[in-house]
């Protein structure tokens, strides 16, 4: 129990998915002009992260990992190199699939989510999940905390730099500056401060 | 299309003026993740080239064939496809920097920057002029990843391409390393900066600002 919730603050702080790993930046610096934007892409990824990770592993197990096809038969299979396109269309038909269930039983979240639900397919966090969870071989049980607590992460992220750049609408930046210059120098900045809990986990 | 000048300047534009990294914020995950050293830096800009220009050939060939409703799939699986070859390849012939562009080669399926291309050009152009708009683009990226991992890995180690340049102070010469450069923030303000840079040089890519200041002789409340 305490390694699994060691590893859901592990993969929401000290590897921090936009902060540490740059991973998710194309959406994670174009919706973060708005809180509330924010806030309902956070809980998306979230949700799309929690499910599309486990999914992955269960898929990437019983059928893709070398010697997956041994009760079949054909013990020197090894059909990992296939795990990208697999991965991809896991992730764009849970998607949909999550898209359609939330629309039909929860329309009021359904909403909220608005366009983010369908662009989180080509979203590089969430096929880096899965890719990560294959790289460092996590059991099932791991796999599912660590994609919510990667989800959680980049939550928290994206809530603060949004809260940091509706202060800063006010501001009076060099023209140059503006817009995507600004959100990188905030990112950085962030970025320094979750680095501390990086020194944090090593301290232990 | 004036002929010449009109694939010229397709292949041109993207290297500074409509530069995808710091113009059209595509592709920007992998641009900073793996700028730690210029030959990974090189590497990827050299695998996502290949990829977005093959990709943007083959599905400006069948465009005409592609139903509306499925084509990000049939897009996404041809740009998968080719990642697979590529990762293949380097793990064959480069296992080390492979190692290190760890994840972020296959990454390259979900860049935005091969994705924004096939969809904003490639589907609507045939296919010369296609692959001269992702040739280009795979060229600004290249340039903004070159700069930025020359730059971390020259300060970060004192090293270019693993050759030392500047003699370290540890072995009697007069370079310390900052190792903040290999560090993730240092990435954003190096690519911040590198954005303030060139917009200065090009005001007409300035934003506009979002609420206009107060003026500044007006008595306060």
């Amino acid at each position: 129990m305490t390694d699994l919730w060691s590893l859901f603050l592990t993969a929401a702080f000290v590897d921090n998915m936009p902060l540490t790993l740059f991973l998710g930046l194309c959406t994670f610096l174009a919706l973060s002009k708005r809180p509330e934007a924010a806030l309902g892409l956070g809980v998306a990824m979230t949700g799309v992260l929690g499910v599309t990770v486990p999914l992955n592993h269960l898929i990437y197990t019983f059928l893709l990992a070398p010697g997956a096809w041994a009760w079949a038969g054909l013990p020197e299979i090894d059909l990992s190199y296939l795990s990208l396109i697999a991965f991809i269309g896991v992730i764009a038909a849970s998607v949909q699939l999550l898209e359609m269930l939330l629309d039909r039983f929860l329309p009021a979240i359904h909403a909220a989510f608005g366009v983010f639900l369908p662009l989180l397919t080509v979203q590089c966090a969430i096929l880096a999940g899965s890719l990560f969870m294959v790289e460092r071989s996590y059991t099932l049980a791991q796999s599912a905390v660590f994609g919510v607590g990667s989800g959680a992460g980049f939550a928290v992220a994206v809530a603060m730099l949004a809260a940091i750049r509706t202060r800063l609408a006010y501001a009076d930046l060099p023209a140059g500056l503006r817009g995507l210059g600004i959100a990188f120098i905030l990112t950085g900045l962030m970025s320094l401060g979750f680095a501390a809990f990086a020194q944090m986990a090593a301290a232990q | 299309m004036a002929a010449r000048g009109g694939y010229w300047s397709t292949l041109t534009d993207p290297l500074i003026r409509q530069n995808p990294v710091t113009l059209q914020i595509l592709g920007i995950c992998s641009a900073l993740a793996v700028t730690t050293t210029l030959a990974t830096a090189v590497t990827m800009s050299v695998s996502l080239t290949i990829v977005v220009t093959l990709s943007a050939w083959i599905i400006s060939l069948i465009r005409r064939h592609i139903p509306g409703a499925i084509r990000l799939i049939v897009q996404i699986v041809i740009i998968a496809s080719l990642v697979i070859v590529i990762d293949q390849v380097l793990q064959a012939y480069l296992p080390d920097i492979s190692r290190a562009l760890s994840v972020y080669v296959g990454l390259i399926t979900t860049n935005c920057l091969v994705l924004g291309r096939t969809e904003a050009y490639a589907r609507h152009h045939s296919p010369l002029p296609a692959m001269a708009d992702a040739f280009g683009n795979g060229l600004g990226y290249s340039l903004i990843l070159i700069v930025l991992g020359g730059v971390r890995e020259l300060f970060g180690k004192g090293e270019l391409f693993g050759v030392q340049v500047l003699p370290l102070a540890s072995d009697g010469g007069w370079f310390t390393p900052l190792s903040l450069m290999l560090l993730a923030p240092s990435a954003f303000f190096l690519l911040g900066l590198l954005v303030w840079t060139i917009r200065s040089l090009l005001p007409e890519q300035s934003e506009a600002r979002e609420t206009t200041p107060p003026l500044t002789g007006e008595p306060a409340e």
